[in-house]
Order: structure tokens, then sequence, then C-alpha cells
């Protein structure tokens, strides 16, 4: 059992999570994840480790609240006890093996949207605690989603905000920033590193790839078992099958099939919202709107059994425009 | 007691011979005869850690039953079956085989909870070592949980029965670690206070065709539908891993694996279709797995092999398209090797694809243990008695066989411990 000792809300919907778990703050290496199991009943849920305290023996986990397995988590208090978390695992950043005097050549930049800023802290703190410069940007649709400002301030060298909406920050997205920098202020950057939403990081490679700037973005693919077994976090990787959990979860951002990746991180989308709660409205508003008015209405009989559930959301999924 | 009582007790027993753990399979049939169950159970307890596990799983048509001489002339004893009741029977009557033996003041990492690492943590702790059994998952039991589906061997009742029993002698279990990353195997010698390290991690890395099509969503590894269904329950409504059956299935592969996926779609309401490339003569599964399949509708195409699978637009599976193969001349493996026949290809309309042609071990432990020998299948290189390149790390079962049986990883297991006693005892 891994007890809760902090709990503490950082943004609209993130949680921070302190956890004890002194092996795997022994362990943790910057860019490697936990798979934490709530309860007897919960799914394995694969996140970063966002800091470790070994003094304490803990780690630190940001927890958003994305289906009905994140909120459950977030409905342990502090003093309860998670019944797994088994980690660390995925290789770590590959940076952290390269020579000292490379690295302080180099010119690094860490970018992260929304959550990813959570996974994106370790790794600039890795950099500061080895003495080397870094800049960071960050960014999020609005000023509520963003945080860990004052722990990532301290850390690097220049610390750029950037909100879609303009409430904090520059008006505009992550590429608008790195766009700006490198375009109008003359930075170089020698890697980038993007952690966020696939879409994002989609976006970021693009961009990156746009200014002949090595990219790299660590993947959230789907996983089960996080340690190899099941291949369910399979990406494509130059023309290559990879695994995220042991092959990664970071990648050159420029190989990688981001369409196909988000496409398999969005395979059980609608299965997962069925198991949540027999006669969920959100779902029976999604079967209205995409069942063809000519065809048949579901009906309550339809949703006892579990395979017919199923059923009905690939149902749903295929005949999805 | 009736099937028992056919045994001829043969003077030169055939049947222990065909037992990968050498069970006194004329003494234990002996007293089931006579009715004296924990006399039996105390036979099979002292050389099998999992009977109630053997009795179902074990492929015993090619071992003790198809050595036995009564299957020469008619049918052989039933001996899984009696094993099966001794198991099920000690169980049901709270009868623990073995008794504590005192610590001997040597640590033993035995890695991995499955058949080899249960068998060789038994073996060990009964000869008075201390044993500490490592787990990268949150239940113990290796493949016989997370892989075997419960209609073939119930989980709640027998593997958590045969796990404690193991717990009873006095082994401790730790869930959640996974070595070679939040430990090392060097650091289980030189910091966890381990004098000898058992790799008992199996064939758990799933393999794929590397074709086109693989990665569409409804593709999925054998290990990832059983894993979903066994060990984390996500065909229960109340248990929150999410599923996804599709309404025609294809599973691509021959084995007791394959069934075990084929079988549990069936049961998930499936039409389930095995492809498989040679013909039913050569399919790898257990004659008995193959029968109840068929019993259950699962329709063979055989002689058949995936070329591409097909998509829809939306990255969707929706069909897989096979080539017709025929079997030309016997390859390395003594098996006629299929070949395609051109212009036969054909599309077998699906939702979902099972891949199961097959695992390999894990990588993580040989990439973390400098010095520790791998063949190019990735399998550990050990000696008949568990020996790697490495002194004191000791391996078995599928991380050194690839992908076997349960019974031949307990046998692997039983011999390692043999030996890591005798190494320690030496030292």
């Amino acid at each position: 059992m891994y007890k809760i000792i902090k709990k503490e809300e950082l943004g609209l919907d993130t949680y921070l999570i302190e956890v004890e778990a002194p092996k795997i703050a022994q362990a943790a290496l910057p860019g490697q994840f936990v798979i934490v199991k709530a309860d007897e009943k919960s799914e394995r849920i694969p996140l970063t480790i966002s800091d470790t305290d070994l003094f304490d023996g803990t780690i630190t986990l940001v927890v958003k609240t994305i289906g009905y397995s994140t909120r459950k988590m977030l409905s342990f208090r502090v003093g309860e006890s998670f019944r797994d978390i088994v980690g660390p695992l995925g290789r770590p950043s590959a940076f952290i093996h390269r020579p000292i005097g490379e690295l302080r050549r180099a010119r690094y930049c860490f970018i992260a949207g929304g959550v990813g800023i959570a996974p994106i802290y370790p790794l600039v703190k890795w950099m500061y605690a080895h003495g080397l410069n870094c800049d960071v940007i960050v960014g999020a649709r609005t000023k509520s989603l963003l945080f860990y400002l004052e722990k990532l301030r301290p850390v690097s060298d220049n610390l750029y905000i950037a909100t879609d909406d303009g409430s904090m920050g520059e008006k505009g997205n992550v590429n608008t920033v790195l766009e700006r920098l490198v375009k109008e202020e003359g930075k170089r950057y020698d890697e980038i590193t993007a952690i966020g939403p696939m879409i994002m990081m989609k976006f970021v490679s693009m961009k990156a790839a746009e200014l002949n700037i090595p990219c790299i973005v660590s993947l959230n693919a789907l996983m089960v078992d996080g340690t190899g077994m099941c291949g369910a976090c399979r990406v494509t990787v130059g023309g290559q099958t990879r695994f995220t959990c042991v092959d990664g979860p970071e990648f050159n951002a420029s190989q990688i099939d981001f369409d196909e990746c988000m496409r398999r991180q969005a395979m059980y989308d609608h299965i997962e919202h069925h198991k949540q709660k027999e006669g969920c409205e959100c779902m029976d508003a999604a079967i209205q709107a995409q069942v063809p008015t000519s065809g048949r209405v579901p009906v309550r009989e339809q949703k006892s059994g579990n395979a017919t559930l199923m059923r009905s959301a690939l149902d749903i999924m295929q005949k999805r425009p | 007691m009736t099937e028992a009582k056919r045994c001829l007790n043969c003077k030169k027993p055939q049947c222990v011979t065909g037992c990968p753990v050498q069970i006194n399979i004329p003494a234990f049939i002996q007293q089931v005869a006579e009715g004296n169950f924990a006399e039996a159970a105390r036979i099979i307890g002292e050389d099998s850690a999992l009977p109630a596990v053997c009795g179902r799983v074990c492929p015993q048509e090619t071992q003790c039953e198809g050595k036995c001489v009564l299957g020469k002339k008619g049918e052989p004893i039933a001996i899984g079956k009696l094993e099966r009741f001794i198991g099920d029977w000690s169980r049901e009557n709270n009868w623990c085989a073995t008794k504590k033996s005192a610590e001997n003041g040597y640590r033993v990492a035995v890695i991995g909870s499955g058949p080899s690492g249960l068998t060789c943590a038994k073996e060990l702790r009964m000869k008075g070592y201390n044993v500490t059994v490592f787990e990268a998952l949150h239940e113990f039991g290796g493949v016989l949980v997370y892989g075997i589906p419960s209609f073939r061997l119930p989980k709640e009742t027998v593997v958590k029965h045969e796990v404690e029993n193991v717990k009873k002698l006095g082994v401790r279990f730790e869930s959640d670690i996974i070595i070679g990353r939040t430990v090392s195997v060097d650091e289980l010698l030189d910091k966890w206070g381990f004098h000898a390290v058992y790799l008992g991690t199996g064939a758990g890395f799933p393999n794929f065709m590397n074709i086109e099509g693989e990665n569409l969503c409804g593709v999925v590894s054998a290990n990832e539908f059983l894993t979903r269904n066994n060990l984390l329950f996500a065909y229960k409504p109340e248990h929150e891993t999410p599923n996804f059956v599709g309404r025609k299935v294809a599973v691509v592969g021959g084995g007791n694996v394959a069934m075990d996926a084929a079988r549990t779609a069936v049961r998930l309401g499936a039409e389930v279709h095995i492809v498989y490339r040679r013909s039913e003569e050569e399919l790898p599964a257990r004659a008995e797995e193959v029968h109840h399949a068929k019993e259950e509708g699962v329709q063979f195409n055989l002689l058949c092999n995936p070329v591409k699978i097909l998509g829809n637009e939306q990255g969707w599976v929706n069909g897989i398209q096979c080539v017709r193969m025929e079997l030309g001349e016997p390859d390395a493996s003594g098996r006629r090797r299929p070949v395609a026949i051109p212009g036969s290809e054909f599309t077998l309309e699906v939702d979902m694809v099972i891949m199961s042609i097959g695992t390999s071990p894990n990588p993580l432990i040989a990439a973390t243990t400098d010095g520790l020998d791998i063949n190019r299948h990735g399998c550990v290189n050990a000696d008949e008695d568990g020996r790697t390149s490495r002194r004191g790390i000791f391996a078995g079962g599928d991380i050194v066989t690839g992908a076997a049986t349960v019974i031949l990883a307990m046998g692997a297991g039983k011999k390692a411990a043999k030996a890591i006693d005798e190494f320690l005892m030496k030292k």
C-alpha cells in the first residue's frame, strides 16, 4: 500500500498527489513513469513521476481528471493509500546519459502544454541540478490550467508563458513563442523536448522540423501493464513498431506517426465511458447524436449486458464520420 | 478411487520419467486407491508445489499419461484428473502439505511469481533458505493469473490457494517491484543482501508479425486481451479496465494461448475464427484445448496465413487478408514447412484481430544485468541446472527456453533450487 501524504489543487481539475514510495523515489530518473492502481477494481494508469523526495521517501504525481479512473484516484484523501504503484518504468530521458561537456555546449528548450508541465519539470530540474542552462515554454488554453510556474522559474533560465486566450503571458500557443524566439530573438536551440497532449506534440514537432531543430517528445500511449507485456502502447516510429512502455516513452518526434498515436489513444474512449456508469446521460446524448434518425433508437434493455454495451460502442465508433 | 485402482503399480514406472518434476505417481495413486488422500497429497507435495494447477493445465497426453503402460492397449490412467482431485481435496480440507523448516542464514531472491518462481521458492524454503519472491504485477502467479483464463484454471480458488501455500511455508512475497527498474539484479546481490538470485521471469513479451495494418485499432496481442480479462477482470462491469471485443474476431496462431484467447472471446459473445498457417496435425495447442474450442464453436481456418490487416477510414480493423498455404518439405523443426499458394488471397471480414504468435522473454533483465549471456532469441543462456554466465545468478523456465509449458518451468525451478543449494552450501 502506498500512503498519500499530500494532496493539493494545482489548477482546474488538476491535483498534485505526493505518495510514499521509497523504493521508486530512490530509483527514479527524469522521464520515467509509474503505473498506479488505486484499488482492487481500478485500472492500471500510467503517470509520469513529477518529482521525488528521498528524504521523505515520496514521489509526486500530477493527476488531471479525464475520466472515471482519474476522478476515482482523486477521491482518495490524505492518509488513505493506493493499492499498487509500480516503477520507475520506461527509459529515462536520453540526455542524462550524455557527457556533461556536450550538454554544456548545447542549448536545450523544454516545451510543455497543459498537464505536460508536470513531466517537464523533472527534466528542467535535472538540468539545473547539473549546472546546465535551458529555456522553458509553457502553454495552456487559459490561466487556470497553468501550474508549477513557481517551481519552474527558479530552475530555468527563461520561462515563457503562453495562453490561447491571453489570460496570462503571451496570447497564443507554445509554437508562436518558439517561432518568435528563434526567428525574431535569434535564439539557437540544439534540441527541443516537448510534452503535452498528443496534438500539441504533433504541432510542436512540425514547427521544430520547420525550424530545423531536433525534437524529442514523451508519448502518453494507452497501457495495461506498462512493463512490455501487452503491446497496447504500440507506436510506429520510423516505420517500425515500438512499445512506448519499454522502448519509450521518449522518441524522436520527426519519426512518429502521430495520427496513428491519436487514433490508438482514443481506442477505448467510448467503451470506457460505457463501463463507468450504466445510464450515463452523456452517453445517451452521444448515442442520440450519432445514430442516424432512420435507425433504431437505443432503448434501456440494450444497455443491460456488457457485451451489448461494447457492441453499440463499436457501432458508434465505426459510424463516426 | 476406481480409476486409481486400475493402476498396475509398475516396477519401473514410465509415468514418472514422463513427468518434468518427477512426482512419484504410482505411490500417490496407490494412496488414492486406498482412500488416503492426505498421504497422496504429501507424496505429490514432495515434488510439486502446484498440484491443483498441474492437474488442470499439464499436457498429460505427452507426459505421464503418454508413457502409461495401460495406454498401449487401452486408455491410460487419468493421472492428471487424479492429481487435480488431490490438489482440490487438500485445498477444500485445508490440508497443508509441508512443514516449515528452520532458516540456514542464506537469502535467495526469486524474480517472478509464475510456476517456475513458485516452485523454486518452495523448494529453497524447504531446504531452509530465506526466500523473497519479487513480482512486477500487482498479483502473484505470473502466467497463471494473467494468461490462463479462469474457465481453465480458477484463479480466486486454485491459484490463490497454491500461492498461499508457498507463503505459509515462510516465503516472503513482494509485488509491484520490477527487477531492472525498481532495483537491478546486481543491487539485489550487492545492496539488498541476497546471496543468490533465481530469474523466473518467463516470456511475456508478445511477438507481432510485422505486417501492414498491425497497429490499427482493434488489433491486440493475445497477452493484452487475456491480461485485460484475466488479471484485471475487464469483462466484469464492476471492474474499471475497459475491454473491447469485436463481433467477429480473428485469432492468429494455433497454440494454447490462441485457444485461450479464442475461447475467452467466444464467452464475450464473439464469432471467432482461428487463422493458422499449418494444418490441424501441426497445431501446437493441446488436443484437448482444440477439442474444447471446436465444441464451443470456434472456427478453424487452417493452412491460412495473414498477409495484411485492413482498416476503415477511422483506423479500425475491418478485415484480414490471408493467403492459403500448402505443406512442403519438413523444416528444421521437423514440421512440414507451409508454403503460400500464389493467387489464393482472400479476405476474412472481422472487426478485431488477436495476435497470438508467441512471446519472447522481456529484454529488461538482460539489458540491466552486466555479463549475463543471452542467445539470439533473447533467452538467457543457462545450463541444465539453471546456472547462467554469472556466478550466483540462476535462471529457468520460459526465460531460458522461450515460451513453453507450466510444468517444464516448474521442472526448471526445481532443478535450479537444487543447483542454488549446492552453490551456496559449497561457498
